[in-house]
């Protein structure tokens, strides 16, 4: 049987992928995340009513899909460093995407509730 | 099934020989005359370095950040107007901040110019892409650097 000719790539591949993807949505928040903070500049309250969006729970949530993206950026974004200036780095750049991996659940676990206390209690009382 | 053969070309057959050379064709890729000088340079080169070293320094301030933001201290109950004006009565938070709002546009700007390059194929996307991409980055760089040097804690 011949190999397929489409391109399967492994670790490789799809953590290029997902670094494009966690990037183009971190760049997107930065851009509404400055524009929520002018609002300091035009008063307290404007400031503080757009702060309570971030305090929405639905919001919340998306705020830990953000702290999940940005840890997998900056710590895939290492590993790519590694890859590119350590000597053995593409020699262990699958193995180092699984430790990766590994160290994004440890920290979004450990992430779990403290970024979501907020909607936690506010839903199940302090 | 018939067994074909072929005749191996020869000079007689292409009609080149010394008195009559075939003509030069230029490599794709070599520099000619027409080739714009402003090809001649490293910026991709300085591009991709910056990335690796703006991301490092990114690390540590992005992650300090959501440390400080979303972790510490209740998570984004504390977040408010009080807090901001608390943390920017520091020059450290507010350099922090600073580089930390350099650092990462221009690291996002470089990132999505990389994407619309790989993405977009017609010479016009691309350049409206790219012109509406600086445009925000710039409005972006701009913006946050006037909010954090005129903040005022007593603007009410």
């Amino acid at each position: 049987m011949p190999a397929g000719t489409l391109y399967r790539g492994r670790e490789g591949m799809w953590s290029w992928v997902a670094h494009r993807v966690t990037g183009v949505l971190i760049f997107f928040f930065l851009f509404v995340h400055v524009l929520d903070t002018s609002l300091v500049r035009v008063s307290p309250e404007a400031y503080d009513k757009v702060v309570a969006t971030y305090k929405n729970p639905v919001v919340n949530l998306m705020e830990y899909g953000l702290v999940a993206a940005i840890l997998f950026h900056a710590l895939n974004g290492l590993r790519v460093i590694a890859v590119d200036f350590w000597s053995k780095g593409p020699k262990y750049q699958r193995q180092m995407l699984w430790a990766v991996v590994g160290i994004w659940v440890v920290l979004m676990a450990g992430a779990f509730y403290p970024v979501l206390q907020h909607t936690l209690r506010e839903l199940f009382g302090s | 099934m018939s067994a074909e053969t072929t005749t191996p070309a020869s000079d007689s057959v292409t009609g080149y020989d010394v008195d009559h050379p075939a003509p030069v064709i230029e490599p794709p890729r070599a520099r000619t005359r027409k080739t714009p000088r402003s090809t001649r340079t490293n910026f991709e080169m300085y591009g991709w370095l910056f990335m690796r070293l703006s991301g490092v320094l990114l690390v540590v301030l992005v992650l300090g950040h959501l440390l400080i933001q979303l972790v510490l201290d209740g998570g984004v109950t504390k977040i408010g107007f009080a807090f901001v004006a608390g943390r920017w009565a520091s020059p450290f938070w507010q350099t922090w901040d600073l580089i930390m709002l350099w650092l990462a546009t221009l690291h996002g700007a470089n990132g999505l110019r990389t994407i619309i390059n790989d993405y977009a194929e017609r010479d016009n996307t691309r350049l409206w892409l790219k012109a509406l991409l600086y445009t925000a980055a710039g409005f972006t760089i701009v913006l946050g650097t006037l909010v954090i040097f005129t903040f005022d804690p007593n603007i009410r």
